[in-house]
């Protein structure tokens, strides 16, 4: 699904040149959970931010699901992201003044689906993350955990190729946390290819492959049993 | 424009975004009103001033005598000149193709009116038919002087309507009554009301002739008056006059033997010239009205561009979430522009209806010196708001575009 070779990125700050990711080789497979580890400043989310299409590589070559991503205008760049990836962030990113129901149904509306059909799908996705009857309630009227499950069904609703989750529960309490993780970890059940980047043990360990990035360099890439959240919750 | 899947999202928008959207609002309708309330009260001051001008007729040329102060061809200076009844005569004559209206006057000042038990002193002024149309004088009952009356020297008067209101107050209408003018009779046949108000109907009318008679003026003359046949421009009008000025007083200056330098002694006046000065003020106050009204638009298009600058900078998380979702650039632009089109147009149209209706209303009532009627051109009023929705949205253009190019990762990063 993802084939990442000699991946290279560096930001100039001033005259100085920090060279952030260097070097990367990996893939992943189709229905993979794969969690990215590392330190603050060790590039795992520069590395997730080139995968979403967010930011651009120096060099290396990117292909997603066949496609080669290189040199993308921003409209391109676009449809990209819309046809392939959904997101989920630390802090959800959610439009302040539309509803739940809303949020969700938004990546649609860039996909061209009719109104009607909109709303229906983005109920069914709220149904799927357990908020079906907060479906008229805003963002602030809702709960961390709450956010986030509408982030995610937001983000399964454009029914991408791979959903990229950064730091989903970087802002949540524990509880919480293994009950976005429980989700997730259905969510991959199904089949979707999932890539998490945190830097806790304990969320990584639920995913079924941990890469570990050290200073721009991956030192550790190894598959996991996997601890469901579920005992957890 | 009719894709009713963006019109939604729009009102989506707008929906939630009630006081952004009031506010843009205010500040777009509220300079519509200003402009159209400014352009409408200098509209007034213009009719108001036209009205104060319409007491005589427009291009009336006319010339007066005094005392001369320059020696010329052995004559001494401190002569009195005294138009004669034959200057008049030769002038008519030798323009009689472009004069339109004109009348010599011979004039006295104080006479003692009576009628009855009722006395006044008023001016009388012995002119010739023509002088209705000179002073611009409505006849209120009967007729004014006509060539008959100045023929036969007939003892008839035109009074005014103040007159008859000072002296025959009990008399319904009063053709056909006798007024004595230092103890002589006159029959009057007319009643006069003059555009220029009461300061205006102090006079009392009667043939030239009967007044040289009757106050021993000989073939003498005070004044004459002419108007000229008005020509296709205002323009052509005004240097038509201003020669026929020249020619006449050169003319007279001849027959009375006056040095051509002698500014005292042959005087004419042009009201066509003061009709330009009207027209250069009027032309002021509507250049003064439109600098205000241009600078209340700039005020409103800065104030507006302000506001698409604060809600795209209020936006920038948001675009960076649509942006992550998939929304593509130019969808971003045209969303921001979309909405603030749609929120000029609605509040600059609802402006503007507020302030015609508002110049409607009121306009008509409004009753103070100098201002009449205040109204405004429909079209220069749409044409503004045009202006304005245009304005906004190259105003809205810019931040827009520069908020669609973020990339996404630094919008999102915005708090």
């Amino acid at each position: 699904m993802i084939e990442i070779k000699d991946l290279h990125k560096s930001y100039k700050m001033g005259s100085n040149s920090l060279h952030v990711l260097k070097g990367l080789n990996f893939n992943i497979e189709e229905g993979e959970l794969v969690a990215i580890m590392g330190s603050s400043g060790s590039g795992k989310s520069t590395l997730l931010n080139i995968l979403g299409m967010l930011d651009e590589l120096d060099e290396g070559s990117y292909t997603l699901d066949g496609v080669p991503i290189k040199n993308l205008n921003e409209t391109k760049a676009a449809e990209y992201r819309n046809k392939f990836l959904g997101f989920i962030f630390q802090s959800f990113n959610l439009i302040n003044y539309k509803t739940a129901l809303e949020n969700v149904a938004l990546p649609l509306y860039y996909q061209g689906v009719s109104r009607k059909e909109r709303q229906e799908k983005a109920l069914k996705y709220l149904e799927q993350v357990g908020l079906k009857e907060w479906a008229g309630h805003l963002p602030s009227e809702l709960s961390g955990g709450q956010k986030q499950r509408v982030a995610i069904a937001r983000a399964l609703a454009a029914e991408p190729k791979v959903l990229m989750a950064d730091e989903p529960t970087g802002a949540l309490d524990s509880k919480t946390s293994y009950e976005v993780m429980d989700l997730i970890q259905k969510i991959n059940d199904d089949g979707n290819t999932i890539l998490v980047v945190t830097h806790e043990p304990d969320i990584a360990d639920m995913c079924k492959r941990i890469v570990h990035l050290k200073d721009g360099v991956i030192v550790e890439d190894k598959k996991v049993d996997q601890v469901r959240a579920s005992q957890y919750v | 424009m009719f894709d009713i899947e963006r019109w939604q999202e729009i009102f989506d928008t707008i929906r939630k975004n009630k006081l952004r959207t009031f506010l843009t609002g205010i500040s777009v309708a509220s300079g519509i009103f200003i402009l159209v309330i400014l352009l409408g009260f200098g509209q007034g001051m213009q009719n108001g001033i036209a009205k104060e001008f319409e007491g005589d007729a427009g291009n009336l040329i006319g010339v007066w005598t005094q005392v001369t102060t320059k020696e010329y061809k052995g004559l001494n200076p401190g002569r009195r000149i005294q138009l004669r009844r034959e200057n008049y005569d030769m002038l008519e004559k030798l323009y009689a193709d472009k004069l339109e209206y004109k009348s010599p006057q011979y004039r006295v000042f104080n006479t003692s009116v009576n009628y009855g038990k009722e006395s006044g002193a008023y001016m009388v002024w012995g002119t010739s038919p023509d002088f209705q149309q000179i002073e611009n004088a409505t006849m209120s009952y009967g007729r004014f002087l006509n060539y008959y009356d100045e023929q036969h020297k007939s003892k008839v008067v035109v009074i005014s309507n103040k007159i008859h209101r000072e002296l025959m107050n009990s008399v319904e209408n009063p053709i056909g009554k006798q007024l004595e003018i230092d103890d002589l009779s006159f029959k009057i046949i007319g009643v006069y009301s003059d555009a220029g108000g009461e300061r205006e109907e102090e006079k009392i009318f009667m043939p030239v002739t009967t007044s040289q008679v009757v106050f021993n003026g000989g073939d003498s003359i005070n004044m004459v008056f002419f108007t000229l046949k008005p020509a296709e421009t205002f323009e052509q009008s005004l240097a038509d006059s201003e020669k026929f000025s020249a020619e006449m007083k050169s003319y007279l200056q001849q027959a009375h033997t006056v040095a051509p330098d002698d500014s005292s002694a042959i005087n004419t006046f042009n009201t066509l010239e003061r009709v330009q000065r009207f027209h250069n003020l009027n032309y002021g106050i509507k250049m003064f009205f439109w600098f205000v009204g241009i600078c209340t638009i700039i005020a409103g298009i800065v104030g507006v561009s302000n506001i698409m600058l604060i809600i795209v900078k209020e936006r920038t998380r948001e675009i960076g979430i649509r942006k992550a979702l998939g929304a593509k650039p130019w969808s971003i632009i045209v969303m921001i522009l979309h909405e603030a089109i749609f929120v000029t147009a609605v509040s600059g149209f609802a402006g503007l209806i507020l302030s015609m209706g508002l110049l409607e209303i009121v306009g008509p009532n409004v009753k103070v010196d100098y201002i009449l009627n205040p109204s405004i051109n429909f079209s220069v009023a749409i044409t503004t708001v045009f202006l304005l929705i245009l304005a906004g949205a190259v105003a809205g253009f810019f931040p827009a575009w520069r908020a669609a190019s973020i990339k996404p990762i630094e919008a999102l990063r915005d708090e």
